[in-house]
């Protein structure tokens, strides 16, 4: 009997020290959601445009699994998209990173905007100011000189 | 007057932005059209690090005949030729001049070294990290096969699997002609 419940106890251990083990090695396994989550924000050069999450390639279901094995091995969010960048290159990304070339995407939206914004409101203001109300001639381009000689004739007219 | 010059100076300003943004874009418009390497072409310089470690890089291709197989594990067409690629490189293994080299195009380790199991492939294969060697070879797809003469230049190109071992002795045997 003694001999029994010794076997149980080591037994018992073993189980408790493997499993321990095992659980500080790896995380719990992810739900289809969490990595969809991630998959979501990754595509894959082959298929195009299309993304991780809603591909149904062969090269795509292993990626998933791999960002699946990824999650649990306890990699986080940003450090699988880097492995993901490290092993396939940036065109993985659905947002390609800002450098290099990449700028241009960055930059030339809001850009465009301005020179819209600028040129649109040029207009705008002449638009608001008819060419009827300005006068013919602006008296600062005149010079008081031939100011003085048009006011002479004028008057010499009447 | 002031007015007048400034407007000229944000139209300049402007035209020189379209210019240069037309320019950039036309550039990209370039590098895009060109289709993979073709004949004649030198080959580009790059390093293959294999699944073992081994790093093969330009001083170790110098002066010898090499195929340069890119492949991955999900591609079906690519199992079609996979026997006939490890014949061949048995066939020329232990002559010297000629390397052949697996590039492994947007896999995960763990298929891809399943399928060289499968397929007892025996030459060196290595993930293409970055895809960088894929780039830098225009490839289109997998599987896409280059055969790079001793001077370095691109000598054969092969889209798609091939048919047979007897398709790359032939294209192999030309090369080593003296």
């Amino acid at each position: 009997m003694k001999i029994l419940a010794l076997s149980l106890f080591v037994l018992l251990t073993c189980a408790i020290v493997i499993g321990s083990a095992a659980a500080q090695g790896e995380g719990p396994t992810p739900s289809p959601d969490e990595v969809n989550a991630i998959a979501a924000n990754l595509y894959c050069p082959v298929c195009a445009n299309v993304p991780l999450d809603a591909c149904g390639t062969a090269a795509c279901a292993q990626w998933r699994q791999q960002i699946a094995d990824l999650l649990t091995q306890g990699y986080s969010e940003q450090q699988i998209y880097d492995y993901f960048v490290q092993q396939y290159g940036p065109s993985v990304l659905a947002t390609p990173p800002a450098e290099g070339f990449n700028w241009l995407i960055y930059l030339l939206p809001p850009t465009l905007v301005i020179f819209a914004a600028f040129f649109l409101g040029r207009g705008l203001l002449k638009w608001k100011k008819p060419a009827g109300n300005k006068p013919f001639v602006s008296r600062n381009v005149m010079s008081s000189k031939y100011s003085r000689q048009l006011e002479k004739q004028l008057k010499d007219r009447r | 007057m002031p007015a007048v010059k400034t407007s000229l100076w944000g139209k300049m300003l402007a035209w020189l932005f379209l210019a240069s943004l037309l320019v950039l874009v036309g550039l990209q418009l370039v590098s895009a059209q060109k289709g993979v390497l073709t004949r004649g072409e030198m080959a580009p310089d790059f390093s293959l690090t294999t699944f073992n470690g081994d790093v093969i890089g330009p001083d170790e291709l110098k002066g010898k005949v090499v195929l340069v197989n890119f492949w991955a594990s999900w591609c079906k067409p690519c199992e079609q030729e996979a026997e006939a690629l490890q014949s061949a490189w048995e066939t020329y293994a232990s002559r010297g001049d000629v390397i052949f080299l697996g590039v492994d195009y947007v896999d995960t380790e763990k298929e891809a070294l399943a399928y060289l199991e499968r397929f007892q492939i025996t030459y060196p294969n290595g993930p293409d990290l970055g895809t960088n060697i894929y780039r830098a070879f225009r490839a289109r797809g997998v599987p896409e096969t280059f055969l790079i003469n001793k001077l370095g230049e691109i000598a054969f190109v092969k889209i798609g699997p091939f048919q047979n071992l007897v398709e790359i002795t032939t294209a192999i045997d030309r090369l080593l002609e003296p």
